[in-house]
């Protein structure tokens, strides 16, 4: 039972935290501190826990770490303290109440990244917010975003995911985000980590009418990762659409778990996620679309599709349909297979070499997400990153020049 | 008053919820120890029966009841429950060896040809009523080509190396809380024993009847076929219209040896309770087909209406190479049913294929699950999966759901999985009415041929039930 080192943490450092933090945060975090009292981790025998183990990725005795957030002046990205209005009415809103990752972040979590974009506001260039995780010893980050668009904004997020150090590291994430009337957004979450990182991400979408959002997930390098994205969609005539793309090899283990919620009529859903697990990787994938009884009119369509690539692989996957409402049109597909051995022989043929010939087609095969990605410039550099990860030229302390 | 008109039509609508009245023996309310003691003494069991029907009561006892469905199952109390109940027992103590007259007349009323003189429907017919065996046809003749197929309890007594060897091969005593229950105390179901090389020459078939109140049904059904043989067997059930939910907990266990071929086919048409959601069959059972041989055939086939609460999921292992497994589902959910059902299918062997047919078909407050498992194992090279799952939905108080699994630990399989939820069409519906079709007929005939993967599975003699079946499960959840 991990809990009770946090819970002893928390105890003794209550205070310390709350000195660093800001009081819109520090309102929740002793009702989040009783909540994981109550509930602790969630155990693998909770249904969207099945996959991962989380009581072994917290067991660990890490150094929590309290980095200040480092932000290029931007009329958008503020920290929460310096919020340019009351947040009381978004921070914490979303988060699920009865999962202990989110409430172990609220409990820990010191300051919060904010993304604000006003009325009618379009922001031209991406937001970049990149995550670096770094130290000797095992280390823990608790990290916290939170972005609201007014009604009628437009911006597209980069979040990315770094770690060096060939150590023990452990984040949890949080991230929620509020798109009022006739907003879009682009968010991008992308993982090149290390094998000693263990993720954990939870990601909470709320639109209203008319809203455009995307979210892509993509996993390129990484130790142990969990990422959660749940959206409601609460407004009518709102497009939310879902995509990963996930790389595992070697001991990696890459569990995505989403739920889209159609509460209201005339919305449509896309999800679509694909997987290549090598060598003794794991991956899984559950998703779930929940129609309520009032969302008539929906249209969703839900693929997942897998590529496993050698004998000790292991794949998972659970594409679910919940169905409350009698005027919808929903659907789902999955497979799980392996090359196209036709394809693999025309190539040959045609003197590729059969190593290369797998290349082209397992990048083939994730081409599909990355054509998705609406910003040309990640686009373009996704395709080679993806090409190089299957190379395995991705691997990190090779490429990375943070410690030359 | 066209409310009594009304309130007639509805009642109509389950034929089947009549009672016998039989003078039944029936044992105290309760369970324990000594309840299962009773149960074994009075089946004249041996032993190794009675040991085996203790360690799964001890077992039972220290479970709880799961709740992972998606279902709102009602608290059972199991202590509330009569666990035996003979309508036979009066003319065995008259030593009379004719079938008590009520009894032959229900099974005339649920359509069960019983005599001979009904050889012309060309079925073997196994008929338990409440906890015993009533009667089997066609024992002698199938007797000349060595097949056995009877109650088991007479296989108790007269195979009992055959019934100890494979009872609780497929589904343990210790599987499941409701398998835990039925191997402690079980009352009558079939054997069939199918020896090597030999086609079943008819149709078998076992016809389950609840007549005694606040009973449980716990049937267990048996079937083995030897190398090189084949058998279709056809299992149908009934009940009286009760307030009170009755609980019936059944396993089947079927085994099937090299290049053998068994087809499983089920009419389930349980009281499903009337219209306010009172009352009903709560159908909690387990079925379990081992395919042990090498290019073994096993086709499970379903045509669920009846029941409160469906809970169960016919499952395959598919542990011979080259065997192959089918599923064909369509479950009919109206008023205030509920189902959870689909398949399992595990993939041991070599070059196994399985294919999954469900349709769902939704409609007034019910609520309907399709949950299915399909594993692939390390060994099970070029194995292969196809799964469909559809929905339909009549209604929109009503929900549909689909819930897969897929677990692949092999890189030379191909699994599949796609599901689609829709309504009917309207513009099916307008060429129907257009064409004189009334919208409640037209419902129907889009409904059957929705439906028709699965029933054209089906033999002849059930395909005509499941059709009516399906037309009466339906009516009235049109305008």
């Amino acid at each position: 039972m991990s809990e009770q080192q946090y819970i002893e943490f928390y105890s003794e450092c209550r205070d310390m935290i709350m000195s660093k933090s800001t009081a819109v945060m520090n309102n929740e975090r002793d009702k989040a501190f009783e909540l994981f009292k109550q509930y602790g981790f969630p155990s693998q025998k909770v249904e969207r826990y099945k996959y991962t183990d989380v009581d072994k990725a917290f067991a660990p005795n890490y150094g929590i770490l309290f980095t200040p957030l480092g932000i290029a002046p931007s009329s958008y990205i503020f920290s929460l303290k310096d919020a340019p209005k009351d947040m009381t009415a978004y921070y914490n809103r979303l988060a699920d109440t009865s999962d202990g990752i989110t409430l172990l972040n609220t409990m820990l979590a010191h300051e919060c990244l904010l993304i604000y974009v006003p009325k009618n506001t379009k922001v031209e260039k991406p937001i970049n917010v990149d995550n670096w995780i770094r130290g000797a010893v095992p280390s823990m980050m608790n990290r916290r975003l939170l972005v609201v668009l007014e009604s009628g904004a437009d911006a597209t997020v980069i979040v990315g995911d770094h770690a060096t150090d060939q150590q023990a590291f452990l984040t949890t994430q949080v991230v929620e985000v509020f798109c009022h009337d006739n907003s879009r957004l682009d968010l991008y979450e992308i993982e090149e980590t290390t094998p000693g990182m263990n993720r954990f991400s939870n990601v909470y979408i709320h639109t209203e009418n008319d809203c455009n959002v995307r979210h892509s997930c993509i996993t390129l390098h990484n130790g142990t990762t969990r990422n959660l994205c749940d959206v409601s969609m609460e407004g009518q005539y709102t497009e939310v659409t879902l995509n990963g793309c996930a790389i595992a090899s070697a001991t990696q283990h890459i569990d995505n778990n989403t739920l889209i919620r159609h509460i209201a009529p005339n919305c449509t859903s896309n999800e679509l996620y694909k997987y290549v697990v090598d060598e003794q990787a794991v991956g899984a994938f559950a998703g779930k679309i929940l129609v309520e009884k009032d969302a008539q009119k929906t249209s969703s369509q839900e693929t997942n599709n897998n590529l496993c690539a050698s004998p000790e692989a292991r794949m998972y996957s659970q594409p679910m349909l919940e169905i409350y409402a009698d005027d919808v049109k929903c659907a789902h597909g999955s497979t799980v297979g392996v090359m196209d051995e036709t394809a693999l022989f025309y190539m040959r043929q045609r003197g590729i070499p059969e190593e290369q010939a797998r290349m082209l087609l397992k990048n083939a095969f994730m081409g599909q997400v990355i054509d998705q990605i609406s910003y040309e410039p990640l686009r373009s550099k996704l395709y080679v990153k993806v090409e190089k990860r299957f190379l395995g030229e991705l691997e990190k302390c090779k490429t990375c020049n943070l410690c030359k | 008053m066209p409310n009594e008109f009304v309130k007639k039509v509805a009642e109509e609508k389950y034929k089947f919820g009549f009672t016998t009245d039989i003078q039944t023996e029936i044992i105290d309310k309760g369970l324990n120890e000594d309840v299962v003691r009773l149960i074994s003494q009075k089946k004249g069991e041996p032993d190794w029966l009675l040991e085996f029907r203790l360690k799964a009561f001890r077992y039972w006892k220290d479970q709880k009841a799961p709740s992972w469905g998606h279902l709102r199952l009602p608290e059972i109390d199991y202590q509330d429950i009569s666990y035996y109940a003979d309508p036979t027992r009066k003319q065995q103590q008259s030593e009379n060896k004719e079938i008590d007259p009520e009894l032959m007349k229900t099974f005339d009323k649920l359509g069960i040809p019983l005599e001979e003189r009904m050889a012309l429907s060309g079925m073997a017919v196994d008929a338990v009523m409440d906890s015993v065996s009533v009667k089997t046809t066609f024992k002698e003749k199938l007797a000349e080509k060595n097949i056995i197929f009877c109650s088991i309890s007479e296989a108790v007594k007269n195979h009992p190396d055959l019934v100890r060897k494979h009872l609780g091969s497929v589904v343990p005593y210790r599987d499941n809380y409701f398998a835990a229950l039925n191997s402690a105390v079980f009352s009558d179901g079939s054997f069939v024993y199918i020896p090597e090389n030999t086609r079943c020459p008819m149709e078998l078939s076992t016809y389950f009847r609840i007549n005694a109140r606040n009973t449980g049904q716990f049937e267990r059904t048996l079937i083995v076929c030897e190398s090189g043989s084949y058998v279709s067997y056809l299992e149908g059930c009934t009940a009286p219209m009760r307030d009170e939910n009755q609980l019936h907990a059944a396993i089947v266990e079927i085994v099937v040896m090299d290049n053998a071929e068994v087809k499983y086919s089920t009419v389930q048409n349980w009281y499903p309770g009337d219209s306010e959601g009172k009352g009903g069959v709560l159908n909690l059972v387990t079925k379990r087909g081992l395919l042990k041989g090498h290019h073994s055939k096993l086709s499970w086939t379903q045509v669920e209406t009846g029941s409160a609460i469906t809970w169960k999921y016919p499952s395959c292992v598919l542990q011979g190479d080259d065997s192959q497994a089918e599923f064909y589902s369509v479950a009919v959910t109206n008023n205030y049913q509920q189902a959870d059902t689909g398949t399992k299918m595990i993939h041991l062997g070599k070059r196994t294929k399985s294919t999954i047919i469900s349709k769902g078909i939704s409609a007034g407050k019910s609520e309907n699950s399709y949950r299915g498992l399909v594993k692939v194992g390390k060994q099970a090279d070029g194995s292969r999966n196809y799964s469909s799952c559809d929905s339909l939905l009549l209604g929109s108080e009503c929900g549909a759901h689909t819930f897969p699994y897929m677990d692949v630990q092999n890189n030379n399989a191909t699994v599949e999985h796609e599901a689609t939820t829709s309504k009917i069409s309207e513009d099916q519906l307008l060429y129907c009415n257009q064409r004189g079709i009334s919208t409640e007929e037209a419902v129907g005939l889009i409904v059957n041929g929705y439906a028709k993967d699965v029933l054209n599975k089906l033999p002849m003699e059930f395909a005509v039930e499941a059709q009516k079946l399906l037309s009466v499960s339906l009516e009235g959840t049109v305008g």
